[in-house]
């Protein structure tokens, strides 16, 4: 019996995970796939928003403004690349600038700190590449961008460490409430029971609600489409740059990554399903043609990726945070700015935890640091030493982010392994570059196969299903001649 | 403690070009040198191609890709030139200091009075190529598939197409048959293949495997796998054409659709090169090879390391 359990590994339910470990609480979380961060948190803007963009008084203009601050102390704690790089909006006329003056106003309504409205003069001299267009500016400097998957799976690996179970590749198929909580089946077989349990299943969170409550709201997914470039493309903006926002969002952005690329993007189109995350040529284009607006240089030919994510719109505008029967607690509809609001959202949480008269003890001894080797981020002097104390660091396995076999070997140590090649790549960087995994790819296949005592053809590009390889090479002619029509 | 070791020529890449270059020096009367070679063998991409064609006219006979390369290595077993395998170049300066990191070799620091740059060059990868549609796995590019089933001994799926024409692609439409599997078409944009003609002949047409130009691919469909791919005619501008759409069965994208040079070290370096040009924008660092651009035959990638070798001991010698 769990005092709480936690449906979904995304950043919601990561940071709800982390929040709760802080006390002497029997937590679990269960997640579908099988990995952390594979929704919505996987695909998306990797920005902490301000929050001068929701409309006061709502619960994402709270939570997000509340969890500027708490973001940038964790990701310092928990070793998560992140840069407080600052965001503008962009006035592209003159009509423009009375929609910047509004969010302006909202920022100060809202609490959002630092915030100043900047002339034409003042954005060309701090971002050279936006469009001569530009009329005016709100420059909010709290803004910041991070690793999305790595900010997850940090929240997600101290939670561990601090005594929380996450059991992967465990889909909830039925809940039924008891006399103490409630009792989950996972996989149409096992069994969990837990007295509070929580929606944090993201796109999914309708489904779960309707297996315990009234139905009352439907996820509606919304696809963003983007583009990923190259670093040579990384120093073209050096804040993130919104178009000024209308009825379908914050619009077309253009941002530097933590890692140094440029991302562009997103649309905003109805996916087809949940799963939906194809990309279609039209709306890429479109999404290239806008960003175009704010900043016309960018160079597509440096394009290096796309893909796209989808955000888990409900007919609600805001956040639906509540407990929506005895002891069941939903984190629905976290749209944007919800890994923006992720820590705060998690605050709440566990105080809606404590009214359900479960009681928060905090724990004697909390674990709340986190480090890993970044070789490529080291001194000459400092290289030397990881080396001679570790040859394996001295291994490149990924050219492009010159990442090494030990930095891959000390991911499969870690408390969430990766159990793919682009968990690998998550986690290390591994792949992430301008080759795109062309050369890194058969070197991290068999590093994981030989740590799993796994064939190669068992090794998966990323979750459930997705295999690399599909046989010896001798073994499929001799076996599958006969399937193969000539 | 970091060692400090200091050579006359330090060449980055043990491929063809990387050998050809060190091997030109010490003909020309270099005596430390030094190639640095991040594989665990010398030889670069040449050791997966195990087809024939390479050879014609560097040695008037037709050797397959490690038979070349070996002719190479045996040729610098022979010489007093070092050699580093299973070692990375971090970086290198525009005052010649070379930064690298390897296993057995640890962190090294080593300064040259010339360096070679052969570094080769990289597949254009699915992004670049801006296909839309969802991203299972499936989508390998041609050179990654070359390495699975030549050098692993593994098949990356069964049922192929092929994006491109380039060479890599056209060998590996052949290789694909036959150890097996099924290749439905290769995909070309431009009006003409990318590739020799001599490949689209013994690759293509002697295997009955259509060649599809000016067309593109529009959509690739699957979840886990690739289950399907959509083809769709250009036009003159290489706008796909409604209507035209054909769909494939398949499990796998191979992608052939262009390579380029990694010269990644020396923009690093701000270091410039000018088209086709060895000597680079730094007195005593040259490059060479597919580095260099791109080349259809290994023959003239030796060719033009030597002068990038000969080049580099004339920079010593005057020095």
């Amino acid at each position: 019996m769990f005092d709480v359990a936690i449906i979904g590994a995304g950043i919601v339910g990561a940071a709800t995970a982390y929040e709760l470990s802080r006390y002497n609480l029997n937590v679990v979380v269960l997640e579908r796939e099988n990995d952390v961060a594979l929704g919505a948190t996987k695909a998306n803007s990797a920005v902490i928003h301000a929050g001068y963009d929701p409309s006061p008084g709502t619960l994402m203009a709270k939570l997000d403004v509340k969890s500027v601050a708490i973001t940038k102390e964790l990701c310092a704690k928990l070793d998560v690349p992140h840069k407080q790089c600052g965001a503008m909006v962009l006035a592209l006329s003159d009509e423009e600038v009375e929609i910047v003056e509004f969010l302006y106003n909202q920022a100060l309504e809202n609490g959002v700190k630092d915030t100043h409205i900047l002339s034409k003069e003042e954005v060309l001299h701090l971002e050279p590449n936006v469009s001569r267009d530009v009329a005016a500016a709100l420059h909010a400097p709290t803004a910041m961008i991070v690793d999305p998957w790595e900010y997850t799976l940090a929240l997600a690996e101290t939670a561990m460490r601090n005594g929380v179970e996450i059991r992967f590749e465990t889909e909830v198929t039925g809940i039924t409430s008891t006399e103490r909580g409630y009792k989950i089946t996972v996989n149409a077989a096992e069994t969990v029971e837990t007295r509070i349990l929580i929606n944090a299943a993201g796109l999914y969170a309708d489904d779960i609600h309707n297996m315990v409550a009234k139905p009352d709201f439907t996820i509606s997914p919304a696809k963003g489409e983007y583009w990923l470039l190259d670093k040579s493309e990384g120093a073209r903006v050096s804040c993130v740059l919104f178009q000024c926002p209308s009825k379908a969002g914050k619009g077309v952005l253009v941002t530097p990554t933590v890692h140094g690329n440029l991302l562009v993007g997103p649309g905003n189109i109805p996916a087809m399903d949940k799963d939906d995350v194809s990309t279609t040529a039209d709306e890429l284009k479109y999404v290239r043609d806008t960003a175009k607006k704010s900043v016309p240089e960018i160079d597509f030919s440096a394009v290096i990726r796309s893909f796209s994510g989808n955000r888990a719109q409900t007919e609600h505008s805001d956040f639906i945070i509540r407990e929506a029967a005895p002891g069941f607690i939903d984190l629905a509809g976290i749209k944007s700015p919800g890994l923006s609001s992720a820590p705060a959202i998690a605050k709440m949480a566990a105080t809606m935890i404590s009214d359900c008269g479960v009681e928060l003890q905090e724990k004697e001894s909390f674990i709340d640091s986190r480090r890993r080797i970044r070789f490529n981020t080291l001194s000459p002097e400092q290289k030397a030493a990881l080396i001679e104390s570790d040859p394996l660091y001295g291994r490149v396995i990924c050219r492009c982010e010159t990442v090494t076999e030990g930095e891959i070997r000390d991911a499969l140590l870690s408390p969430i392994p990766p159990r793919s090649v682009d968990a690998v790549k998550r986690r290390t960087n591994a792949g992430m570059g301008r080759c795109q995994g062309g050369f890194c790819g058969p070197r991290v296949l068999e590093i994981l196969a030989k740590h799993y005592g796994i064939d190669r053809v068992d090794v998966l590009q990323d979750r459930a299903g997705t295999f690399v390889l599909t046989s010896k090479t001798k073994e499929f002619a001799t076996t599958t001649t006969d399937k193969v029509s000539f | 403690m970091i060692q400090h070791t200091h050579y006359q020529l330090i060449v980055v890449g043990g491929g063809p070009a990387g050998m050809a270059a060190a091997l030109a020096a010490w003909d020309e009367g270099l005596t430390r040198i030094l190639v640095v070679e991040r594989d665990f063998m010398l030889g670069g991409i040449l050791n997966q191609c195990i087809h024939t064609g390479f050879g014609i006219e560097y040695f008037e006979e037709v050797l397959t890709g490690p038979e070349y390369a070996w002719r190479f290595v045996s040729m610098v077993h022979d010489t007093d030139i070092e050699v580093l395998t299973d070692t990375m170049v971090l970086s290198v300066s525009e005052d010649k200091t070379v930064h690298l990191a390897g296993k057995k070799a640890g962190f090294l620091v080593l300064t040259a009075d010339s360096v070679v740059m052969a570094t080769g060059c990289r597949e254009r990868a699915r992004g670049a190529l801006g296909i839309a549609g969802t991203r299972p796995a499936g989508v390998i590019t041609a050179g990654t598939a070359q390495r699975y089933v030549n050098i692993e001994g593994y098949m990356p799926g069964t049922r192929f197409v092929i994006i491109g024409s380039g060479d890599v692609g056209l060998i590996m439409a052949r290789r694909m048959t036959l150890e097996g599997a099924k290749v439905l078409c290769v995909v070309e944009i431009l009006p003409r293949p990318g590739g020799l003609l001599r490949n689209v002949v013994q690759c293509l047409y002697d295997f009955e495997i259509p060649l599809l130009l000016s067309h593109t691919v529009t959509d690739i469909r699957g979840r886990e796998r690739v289950e399907e791919v959509i083809v769709s005619q250009v036009d003159g501008n290489r706008n796909a054409i409604p209507g035209t759409e054909q769909s494939f069965s398949c499990d796998t994208v191979l992608l052939s659709a262009g390579l380029i040079p990694e010269n990644e070290l020396l923009n690093a370096a701000g270091i410039g090169i000018e088209s086709s040009k060895i000597q680079t924008s730094a007195p005593g660092i040259f490059v060479c090879g597919n580095a260099l651009q791109v080349h259809d035959i290994v023959d003239n990638v030796t060719l033009e390391a030597q002068r990038a070798g000969i080049e580099a001991a004339n920079f010593v010698g005057c020095l």
